[in-house]
C-alpha cells in the first residue's frame, strides 16, 4: 500500500489551512492600497497602490477556486493594463500635478454611492444566507461558456406565436447591461477628458 | 519525523497538491537556495566563459581559476555604500529591486523538477508563470522613475517598451505549445505545467519535433522572445552602457544593485525552465518511451554521477597543470580540494544508482528517481544558459527601431500563422 495515503499528513486533497489569515491579510491589502491609490498627489504612487490591489483582489480570486480568473487579472491588469498606465504617468511631470488642484470636486455624490455599496455588502453579509444559492453550481466540463451566455441573456425558447425565437430575459440579464453601460461612459468620459471642444 | 520523512518519500504528488506546508517550505528553501547558488555560479561561468570567447583569461586571482571570484563579488557589494540619490522617490527606489526580486522568484512556485518535485503544481500553471514574470517589467519601470535622472527613466520606458512588444510573440508562442496537449484526441488540453510534460510523455514526442516544424518554429520564437523578455544581449537596450550608462539601474550600487542582477538572472533561469517544460520534455531523460527497459533506465542513471565525474576530471588536470611556484602552492591544494569534493558527489550518486536500480519503491530507488528528474531538467536550464553567455558575446546590440521592427513585423506575424497551422493540422492530421 501507498505509504502516502497512510498517512494522514500526507492526506491528498486535504482542506485549505490557515484560509481566514490569508483572507484578512489579502483584504486588509486590498483595502489599505485602495486607499492610498485615492489619498495619494502622487500620481505614481497611485498606480503602484492600485498594482496591489489587484494582486490582492487576485488572491482572492484564488481563494474563492477561480484560479483562471486569478491569472487573467494578474496577466491582463497586473501585467498589462498597469504597465501602460505607469508608462503614461512617468511622463507626466509630478511636481506640477502635485501642486494643482485635484477636480474630485463631486466628491459628496461620490461618497454617497460608496456608503450605498457599503450598505449592500453589509446588508448581503448579514442576510446572504436567505438570498444567496447555499452552493455553488456544479456545471459539467465544456459547457460553461454556453451556461454562462445563457444565465446572462436567458434562453432562446421557441413557441408557436413567435416560431423564430424569442429570448426569456436570464437572471443577470440587467445586471450585465448596468455593466455595459458603465463602460460606455466611461468611454464617453475619456473621451471629453481628451477633447477641450467636442 | 522520521516516518513522515519516509512518506514524503513515497508520495507521487507535490506538496500543494498533498496539503503538506512543512514540505513546501522545505521545498521553497531548497528552490531558493539552489537558484541563488546557480546564479554564482553563472555569474563566475559567464565571467570565464566571456573571457575565453575573447581570448582573454578572466577572473584567475581569487581562488583557483577565479573560483572564489563570485564570493568576493558578493562580499564587496554587500560592504559598499548603498547610496540614494538626494532627488530620489525614497520609497518606490527602495521598493523597485524587491518587485523585480519577487516577480523572479515566485515563478519558481510552479516550476517542475519532476512530477513530484515541485512546490505545486496549479491547474494555471503556465499562465500563471507568464502573469507573474509580466510583473518583472515593473520593478525596472519604478526603478527607471524612482531614480528621478534621465539615463534610467530612457531605459526604463526602452525596457517596458521591449517587454510589452515580446510578451505578446512570447504569449502566441507558448498558446500552439498548449494546442499540442489536446490535439489528435489525445489528452485533455491542460495549463498545468507538470500537464504538458506528462501530455508529451503520452504522446511520445517532445513539442519541439510535433507537427515538424511548427513546434521547431514556435520554440525558436519563444527562444528569442525570452531574450529579449530578460533584457540580455543582443536584446539589452534598456541598460546599453555606450547610450544610457547603465541604463534603469545607473544610480543604483551595492546591495541594491546586486538585487537587480539576482533578479535578472533568476528570471533568466524561469524562462529557461518554461522553454524546457513546454518543448524539451521537462524532466524526461532522453527516449523515456522508446528505450524504456530497466537496463536503460539504469545507463541513463548514471550520467548525474559522470557529470560530476568528469567535472572532478577537469579539476584535477587543472591541479596537475598548475605552475609549480610555490607561490601557487595554496591555489593548488584548494583545487584539488574542490576536485575531491566533486568527485565524492559523483561517488554518492553512482552508489545511489547502483542500489536503486532494481525498485522503484524503496528509498534508494525514490532517491535515484527524483535526482535523475532533477539532473535532466537542470542539463536542459544549462543549455540554456550557456546559449545566453553565448548570445552576449557573438552578436551586436540591436537598434531600437530593428528591435520593435523584429518584434511586430517578424516575429508577431510567424507566431500567429504558427498557431493558427498548429490549431489546422491538430484538426486534420490523425
Amino acid at each position: 500500500m501507498n505509504p502516502a495515503l497512510a498517512n494522514p499528513a500526507m492526506n491528498v486533497g486535504a482542506a485549505p489551512v490557515g484560509t481566514p489569515y490569508f483572507f484578512y491579510g489579502l483584504a486588509a491589502a486590498a483595502v489599505i492600497s485602495g486607499l492610498l491609490v485615492i489619498t495619494r498627489r502622487n500620481a505614481v504612487h497611485s498606480a503602484l497602490a492600485l498594482i496591489v490591489t489587484l494582486l490582492s483582489v487576485a488572491g482572492l480570486y484564488l481563494m474563492l477556486y477561480a484560479p483562471f480568473v486569478a491569472g487573467v487579472q494578474i496577466i491582463v491588469y497586473a501585467g498589462g493594463i498597469m504597465v501602460l498606465f505607469l508608462f503614461v504617468i512617468m511622463l507626466v511631470s509630478i511636481d506640477r500635478t502635485v501642486k494643482e488642484r485635484q477636480f474630485n470636486r463631486i466628491w459628496p455624490v461620490g461618497l454617497l454611492a460608496s456608503c450605498a455599496l457599503l450598505a449592500l455588502f453589509l446588508s448581503a453579509f448579514s442576510k446572504g444566507k436567505s438570498w444567496l444559492p447555499d452552493r455553488l453550481t456544479q456545471l459539467p466540463e465544456g459547457s460553461n461558456t454556453q451556461q454562462i451566455a445563457t444565465s446572462l441573456y436567458g434562453e432562446m425558447v421557441r413557441t408557436v406565436q413567435s416560431p423564430k425565437g424569442q429570448y426569456v430575459i436570464g437572471q443577470y440579464t440587467f445586471a450585465f447591461e448596468i455593466a455595459s453601460l458603465l463602460l460606455l461612459v466611461a468611454i464617453l468620459g475619456a473621451v471629453i477628458m481628451t477633447k477641450k471642444k467636442i | 519525523m522520521l516516518n513522515a520523512f519516509m512518506s514524503y518519500l513515497h508520495s507521487t504528488v507535490t506538496p500543494g497538491q498533498a496539503g503538506n506546508q512543512l514540505w513546501a517550505l522545505i521545498y521553497v528553501l531548497i528552490i531558493f537556495g539552489g537558484v541563488s547558488l546557480a546564479v554564482v555560479a553563472m555569474n563566475w561561468l559567464e565571467r570565464k566563459a566571456l573571457a575565453h570567447f575573447q581570448i582573454r583569461l578572466g577572473p584567475m586571482r581569487v581562488g583557483p581559476h577565479g573560483l572564489l571570484q563570485p564570493i568576493a563579488d558578493a562580499l564587496k557589494l554587500m560592504l559598499k555604500e548603498d547610496i540614494i540619490p538626494a532627488e530620489a522617490d525614497k520609497t518606490v527606489f527602495w521598493f523597485a529591486p524587491m518587485i523585480g526580486l519577487l516577480a523572479a522568484f515566485t515563478v519558481y512556485t510552479v516550476i517542475p523538477f519532476g512530477p513530484s518535485q515541485a512546490v505545486s503544481d496549479m491547474n494555471i500553471g503556465i499562465l500563471f508563470m507568464l502573469g507573474v514574470s509580466s510583473l518583472g517589467v515593473l520593478g525596472i519601470v519604478t526603478a527607471g522613475w524612482a531614480s528621478n535622472s534621465h539615463y534610467p527613466l530612457i531605459g526604463a520606458l526602452r525596457s517596458s517598451a521591449q517587454m510589452v512588444s515580446y510578451e505578446v510573440a512570447m504569449g502566441l508562442a507558448v498558446v500552439s505549445a498548449i494546442l499540442m496537449t489536446s490535439l489528435n484526441a489525445t489528452g485533455v488540453g491542460t495549463l498545468s505545467m507538470i500537464g504538458i510534460v506528462e501530455a508529451q510523455q503520452q504522446q511520445g514526442v517532445w513539442f519541439l519535433f510535433k507537427f515538424f516544424p511548427l513546434g521547431l518554429i514556435a520554440f525558436v520564437i519563444f527562444a528569442i522572445a525570452m531574450v529579449a523578455e530578460t533584457n540580455r544581449a543582443p536584446f539589452d537596450l534598456a541598460e546599453a552602457e555606450s547610450e544610457l550608462t547603465a541604463g534603469f539601474h545607473t544610480e543604483y550600487s551595492g546591495l541594491r544593485w546586486s538585487l537587480f542582477m539576482l533578479a535578472e538572472y533568476a528570471a533568466m533561469i524561469a524562462v529557461s525552465s518554461i522553454a524546457v517544460t513546454l518543448w524539451l520534455g521537462g524532466w524526461m531523460r532522453p527516449f523515456p518511451n522508446l528505450l524504456s527497459a530497466p537496463v536503460w533506465d539504469f545507463m541513463f542513471s548514471l550520467f548525474p554521477g559522470l557529470t560530476f565525474a568528469a567535472l572532478a576530471a577537469f579539476a584535477f588536470i587543472g591541479t596537475v597543470r598548475m605552475p609549480s611556484h610555490s607561490f601557487f602552492r595554496i591555489q593548488r591544494i584548494g583545487l584539488a580540494g574542490f576536485a575531491l569534493v566533486l568527485a565524492f558527489i559523483a561517488l554518492v550518486l553512482f552508489a545511489i544508482a547502483v542500489a536503486g536500480r532494481t525498485s522503484d519503491t524503496s528509498v534508494a530507488g525514490r532517491f535515484r528517481e527524483g535526482i535523475d528528474y532533477v539532473y535532466w531538467f537542470v542539463l536542459k536550464v544549462a543549455v540554456f544558459m550557456y546559449l545566453f553567455i553565448w548570445y552576449r558575446a557573438t552578436w551586436p546590440r540591436y537598434r531600437f527601431d530593428q528591435l520593435m521592427k523584429i518584434g511586430w513585423k517578424v516575429m508577431l506575424p510567424i507566431s500567429l500563422g504558427v498557431l493558427i497551422l498548429t490549431a489546422a493540422v491538430g484538426v486534420l492530421v490523425k
